[in-house]
């Protein structure tokens, strides 16, 4: 347990009424973005709240926010871009089965799939399908060329949409969940249905095992250098070191923000080692790598759910969030 | 706490009357609303607003046990609908007649935020009186499906005889000796017999009344799902049973679909009951024996290979 008192930043927090669960926030430009699972997609203006619905009246399953955009996939087996003036183009109609993973690249492509179907469409708009193994969980852009990570079970593959060639298979036992890749793409993680992490090293395709987690884990986030993998998951943020060859193999984790509630969101800052962590209880906390100094930005309250969704803007100057009851809230720092 | 959603697992071969029954279910007046996972999805119409496409994708648990499979799917339809609360009352998962029912009942067990979140409330089997008999004999899921099931619907009674279904019935109780069993005609049930059940509730084990037709008269072959039922009277001692009924149902997980029990420990005023799906056991302390009641100890597993000498004997070895 930490004792320290954390100084407080929570009179720069300015609340958003929200009402329902949100699924994933994050910034268009200056303006921040929520995604309901009602099926909502709100913008957060100067002058009050736009709420658009992209999906009619279906729900939305996941939701991908880029620095211009936010694309959602639906109950109604669509995926949706929405821009910040209300814009929004149909990329992918899947005829009703659930969109079950939903990612785009920095450069603008933009992958989906359903069951095992994988759809893949480029800048252009030029669009590759591909069939995975079994039900693909998790779906990632490494970050060099145009090359798709998904994840499934007994491991993930790696695939160049315009190239011929068969994916690349990285094997590993069991139900991968969610992936993500180094942002220099030595390394790509999975969560997965066994509490724990699994990564490889894509020079030789070796294994690492990231274990001892009471939950699923369920945030992945790198810190702007990429030395660093931040998870929930655990009653602390478990952060793993990257920076070596060897990635984090024969070295403890850091652990930070420990207190009596399992985190389950973690955004590292776009340009300093510091963590947001968002917890069960909807409690959020900064902290800094280099000294573990806690922030904190949200003192729980009973009733509001747990942080669903927590993301930072470009400059590191503003931090939105919200909560599986529909709570939300703008940090601007000081 | 918010109260778990309940949810109802619908099996049963092809054409017995699942989705019959599904429908009966969704449009009775109850004033309850359903979300539906179906596996062949816009195959057959479904009357009701929330209905998922499933995959029935089935996977091993990495955790050293073969039997713990669970449906990845549905653990991730789980995950969507349960963010939006309000939209529905309960969950009826509808599977393929070809399916397996452990893997959907141990994914309520094994998977920590669908057990969180919610309670699965009992397994229906529906069954065509006519034609079960062909069935056992050349599909071994539809002896999986009646043997694991809480609730057998015996359906379509209209189309066999008097005999054909004292037949029908001694079989499905060959299998399965303490489901609650329904004839239908059109899967015509009240709803309270398929709703609402609480099968997996310790609290609801109230008694083990198996209902064998004709004891003795069935010859097993060893391979076949069947079942065992035991009376034990007297007190049994937990320092022993405990640590049996843990072994067998470790090392004989495979071959156990089900098992149930209430038990009588010595100097313990409580009963005592379990139940289990594999390898998964739950158990605990219930109410107290009441001053008139037979204190004796009754289980049943049924299951695949069961070796009646043996567990007599271990059992045996375990009074008090």
């Amino acid at each position: 347990m930490s004792t320290a008192p954390h100084t407080s930043l929570t009179a720069h927090v300015m609340p958003i009424e929200i009402g329902e669960h949100v699924l994933r926030c994050g910034f268009i430009g200056q303006q921040p973005v929520l995604a309901l699972a009602d099926g909502q997609v709100v913008f957060v203006k100067e002058d009050g709240l736009t709420r658009t619905r992209p999906h009619g009246d279906a729900a939305i399953l996941l939701a991908h926010i880029r620095h211009d955009q936010i694309l959602t996939g639906g109950e109604d087996g669509r995926v949706i871009r929405s821009l910040a003036d209300g814009r929004i183009d149909e990329l992918g109609n899947e005829k009703g089965r659930w969109i079950d993973a939903l990612t785009a690249s920095a450069t603008g492509a933009v992958a989906w799939s359903t069951g095992k179907h994988i759809t893949a469409r480029d800048s252009k708009g030029e669009i590759r399908t591909r069939e995975a193994p079994s039900t693909v969980q998790g779906l990632s852009f490494l970050p060099k060329g145009y090359r798709l990570a998904y994840s499934h079970y007994n491991g993930a593959s790696l695939w160049f949409p315009n190239s011929e060639a068969n994916p690349d298979s990285l094997e590993w036992k069991g139900s991968h969940i969610d992936i993500s890749s180094s942002p220099d793409g030595r390394f790509v993680v999975t969560s997965m249905q066994e509490n724990t992490l699994h990564g490889w090293r894509l020079s030789d395709k070796k294994d690492m095992r990231m274990s001892g987690y009471p939950a699923k884990i369920r945030s992945l986030s790198w810190s702007h250098d990429g030395d660093w993998l931040a998870t929930s998951g655990a009653e602390a943020a478990v952060i793993w070191p990257f920076k070596d060859k060897d990635g984090p193999m024969g070295k403890p984790p850091r652990e930070c923000g420990v207190r009596p509630a399992k985190i389950t969101q973690v955004a590292f800052h776009p340009n300093a080692l510091v963590l947001a962590i968002g917890y069960e209880d909807n409690c959020i906390l900064l902290c800094r790598l280099t000294d573990a100094a806690e922030l904190l930005v949200r003192v729980p309250v009973k009733g509001q759910g747990s942080i669903t969704a927590l993301a930072w803007d470009k400059t590191g100057k503003k931090l939105v969030f919200g909560t599986s009851e529909g709570a939300a809230g703008l940090l601007t720092l000081p | 706490m918010t109260e778990k959603i309940p949810v109802t697992v619908l099996t049963g071969y092809l054409g017995a009357g699942k989705t019959t029954l599904l429908n009966r279910i969704l449009t009775e007046p109850h004033g309850k609303k359903f979300a539906v996972v179906v596996n062949e999805f816009g195959e057959v119409g479904i009357d009701n607003d929330l209905v998922v496409g499933a995959d029935e994708e089935v996977f091993e648990m990495n955790n050293g046990c073969i039997c713990c499979t669970v449906r990845g799917d549905l653990i991730r339809i789980i995950e969507g609908l349960m963010r939006r609360k309000g939209r529905f009352d309960g969950i009826i998962v509808e599977t393929t007649g070809l399916a397996d029912p452990a893997p959907v009942a141990q994914t309520f067990f094994v998977d920590q935020d669908v057990s969180e979140k919610t309670r699965l409330d009992a397994v229906i089997t529906v069954v065509d009186a006519k034609w079960l008999g062909e069935r056992l004999k050349d599909a071994p899921e539809a002896r999986n499906q009646i043997a694991f099931a809480d609730v057998i619907i015996l359906n379509k009674i209209d189309l066999v005889s008097a005999d054909e279904l004292a037949t029908v019935e001694a079989q499905i109780r060959t299998i399965n000796p303490y489901a609650t069993l329904h004839k239908t005609e059109r899967s015509a049930v009240n709803l309270e017999a398929v709703l609402g059940r609480n099968a997996f509730d310790l609290d609801r084990i109230l008694d083990i009344e198996p209902d064998f037709l004709e004891p003795g008269h069935h010859h097993h072959h060893s391979a076949e799902i069947g079942s065992i039922a035991l009376t034990v009277p007297g007190d049994i001692n937990p320092e022993k049973f405990m640590p049996w009924i843990n072994e067998f149902t470790q090392t004989h997980g495979p071959d156990i679909l089900r098992c149930k029990g209430i038990l009588s420990f010595k100097n313990e005023p409580k009963r005592f009951v379990f139940q289990g799906v594999h390898m998964i056991l739950d158990g605990d302390l219930q109410r107290d024996w009441k001053p008139d009641e037979l204190r004796q100890s009754k289980m049943v597993f049924i299951g695949r290979k069961l070796d009646r000498a043996m567990i007599e004997k271990a059992v045996e070895a375990t009074r008090a």
